[in-house]
């Protein structure tokens, strides 16, 4: 049957598996909106505030459950507004395909009314990206488009479709669901050579990054932790991947644990899981890991040697290497390493006990954060803008299953959390909570209206000191505390905004109060809004400054 | 230009419109220097070859070589082996004054380069060989006067009976 192109996008991206969309109408995508109109029951498209908005979702909704999550907007300045979104999943190699529509062909180059030449524009942030020329290739292209999102290591594809593209009309065939190129197996070679230099090694640490966050391997982590009597970190893209364990000592790096970034720094071996050893995990890469050997299982070759020098580096299926190594290795036990590792975490405790001393009696991130874990239903995925926030929930939030953090890592985006929060509830339906900070909603909170009218129930922990906190900290330790352009002095009422939106709003003073409103806001139908009071000066510790070492870790605030 | 520490890369790219963008705005982003850079067509239809020259260290290489094989459209990278048959070819406009004339021609003769176009004022040469070939003419023909040069950059083959594509 001859369908027209906007037909035959839908109808691959229904033979690709997807039941969900997210995107925003516009001119050059009106034919692609008609077919979604015709295709309604295959197809659940989320019309969000701002293309932002669709992006971030489409980003949550691949976080949170691992498939390609899809956005849709228009061309022009609809197209330009994915572009952060885009490069928030490029950094973090989450799998999406971004659709935009462009001028006709006979238009093109001709600077048209909201023409851009898109895919110029997200060429170094996409994995790889398309212009359709022709009718002929849409639906091979979209295949592709999402086989190469999801396979090896993940990352965003865009397909910009001219709008003679849209309405041509072609003879559609059937393509199958894209496959999920498999990845090599790495030679048993690879997998000897990484048995004995773990044999060797006295004080062994396992290293997790977001290359194995989602493949459900935490159980087998900590049962091999437990073999060869190794410490287990994680870098931040790595949280959710173990859940909490005694053996888990937590994120390391810039505002990591202290027991893990010092578990890391003195170990002689670093078993490395689909990391990619970014300049925040490891500080000063001259300085990093000096003692150590290094082996680094990760699907991306380019990956190896990049950052960190490492000694072995096994390229390919990082699960079927991980198992294959753990089942090799002999059972080892490390006596020295173990107590060293108590110490550490001993320490971790005084230090931490010394901050709560300075916070007597008032709200402090880590309780809010504690209320958190405390309260959410099991399954909970726990969203997080950027800054100070953010980093605190990497540090005390508990995951009780892979996936289930989504945040921006190596983009950093402020302005993520909302959108990839309801991305996240509609691919999952489970509960969703976001973490942020008056800084970072106030960049996207226009998503709150998309949250209000599909009462996604999410709920929001907003963590107001006023202030754009981590800039701050820094302005503090760094800038002889020259507050420049950091304090907000903004009157916004969000209990107010959050009921001017159709949203719940409550303000919270103390942790009954907080406790009172989370149990309140889990049970909602819709979104709210939670004001949480947070003292502007609080730091995010302990904290390596940027470019430091392990030993200029900062632990307290004179 | 050869450079000293300087090698050689070739590279199998699919033969469609934007594949040069994007593996070039790739060593803008990654932060690579390249030499020199030549695109043409191949024995096969379906791929088109850039031959790269580049200058670095061990480390330079290797990301480059990795980076350039994540590209979708790539297909093939060979560092080329020093052996491998390296040409250039370069137009150079030379003034074409009486004292000279004769000296210049001497010089084209023992290069193996040709003149392509003659007129009273000035003479257009056409060389092609070894980069340092090319180098050095451009060297002898500086006191006459260099009015005008361009140089297409190097291709390469490797010697033998192999082909790159064919290469495992």
């Amino acid at each position: 049957m001859k369908l027209t192109g906007a037909e035959i996008l839908i109808e691959s991206l229904i033979e690709q598996g997807v039941t969900d969309v997210f995107g925003y109408p516009g001119g050059q995508v009106i034919n692609i909106y008609d077919a979604l109109y015709k295709y309604q029951d295959k197809i659940n498209h989320v019309l969000t505030a701002h293309e932002q908005g669709a992006s971030h979702a489409a980003d949550g909704y691949s976080r949170a459950t691992g498939k390609v999550g899809v956005c849709i907007a228009t061309s022009g300045p609809g197209a330009t507004n994915l572009v952060t979104g885009i490069a928030t999943a490029m950094l973090d190699s989450i799998p999406m395909v971004a659709i935009t529509g462009n001028v006709p062909c006979s238009l093109i180059g001709k600077d048209s009314f909201q023409e851009i030449d898109i895919t110029g524009v997200t060429l170094p942030i996409t994995k790889h990206n398309y212009f359709v020329h022709k009718i002929e290739d849409l639906a091979d292209i979209v295949e592709e488009a999402f086989s190469i999102a999801k396979s090896g290591r993940p990352g965003p594809v865009l397909i910009d479709i001219p709008k003679d593209v849209q309405v041509e009309t072609y003879e559609h065939t059937p393509h199958a669901l894209a496959p999920k190129i498999p990845l090599p197996k790495v030679a048993e070679t690879g997998i000897e050579q990484a048995v004995a230099l773990i044999k060797e090694a006295k004080r062994p640490y396992i290293y997790i990054g977001g290359g194995a966050a989602g493949l459900g391997m935490g159980k087998e982590i900590i049962a091999f932790a437990e073999k060869i009597d190794a410490g287990v970190g994680c870098s931040f893209m790595g949280l959710s991947a173990v859940q909490s364990d005694a053996r888990f000592l937590g994120m390391q790096g810039m505002h990591g644990h202290y027991a893990s970034s010092m578990a890391q720094n003195e170990a002689d071996l670093i078993l490395a899981v689909g990391v990619r050893f970014s300049d925040r995990a490891t500080g000063n890469v001259k300085k990093f890991a000096r003692n150590s050997k290094i082996i680094q299982l990760d699907p991306d070759f380019a990956e190896v040697n990049k950052n960190v020098r490492v000694d072995l580096g096994l390229v390919g299926d990082v699960a079927d290497s991980f198992s294959r190594i753990a089942e090799k290795c002999e059972k080892a036990v490390h006596p020295e390493w173990a107590t060293r590792i108590s110490e550490l975490k001993a320490q971790e405790e005084e230090n931490e006990k010394a901050i709560a001393l300075q916070s007597e009696g008032v709200l402090t991130p880590k309780k809010i954060i504690e209320a958190v874990n405390a309260t959410k239903p099991a399954g909970t995925v726990i969203t997080t803008d950027v800054g100070q926030h953010q980093m605190w929930t990497a540090q005390y939030a508990k995951f009780d299953r892979p996936r289930r953090f989504v945040s921006s890592g190596g983009l950093g985006t402020m302005g993520f959390g909302l959108g990839a929060a309801m991305g996240a509830y509609v691919a999952t339906k489970d509960p969703t909570v976001l973490i942020t900070g008056d800084g970072s909603f106030g960049m996207n909170l226009n998503e709150l209206a998309t949250a209000v009218t599909y009462n996604l129930p999410i709920v929001i922990v907003l963590m107001n000191n006023g202030v754009l906190g981590m800039v701050r900290q820094w302005q503090t330790l760094f800038f002889g505390k020259r507050y420049s352009n950091t304090v907000l002095q903004r009157k916004t009422d969000f209990v107010a905004l959050a009921k001017a939106f159709g949203a719940n709003g409550v303000k919270v003073n103390t942790e009954e109060e907080l406790f009172a409103a989370l149990h309140t806001a889990w049970k909602a139908n819709g979104p709210t809004v939670i004001d949480v009071t947070v003292e502007k000066d609080e730091f995010v510790l302990p904290m390596l400054p940027p470019g430091g070492a392990i030993d200029d870790m900062i632990t307290k605030v004179k | 230009m050869m450079k000293q520490g300087s090698f050689v890369i070739a590279v199998y790219v699919d033969n469609k419109s934007g594949v040069l963008t994007r593996v070039t705005s790739m060593f803008t982003r990654r932060g690579f220097n390249i030499d020199a850079l030549t695109v043409g067509e191949t024995e096969s239809p379906e791929y088109s070859r850039i031959t790269i020259c580049m200058s670095g260290d061990g480390y330079a290489k290797e990301q480059m070589i990795n980076q350039l094989r994540k590209q979708v459209n790539v297909k093939k990278v060979e560092v080329l082996e020093d052996t491998a048959i390296r040409r250039e070819l370069m137009l150079i406009k030379i003034r074409n004054e009486g004292a000279s004339r004769s000296d210049i021609m001497t010089v084209v003769d023992v290069f193996r380069a040709k003149v392509i176009d003659y007129t009273n004022g000035e003479m257009c040469i056409e060389v092609t060989g070894e980069p340092s070939k090319i180098d050095a003419f451009v060297e002898i023909m500086k006191p006459y006067g260099i009015l005008e040069m361009c140089r297409t950059g190097i291709v390469a083959l490797e010697r033998g009976s192999g082909t790159l594509l064919a290469k495992v």
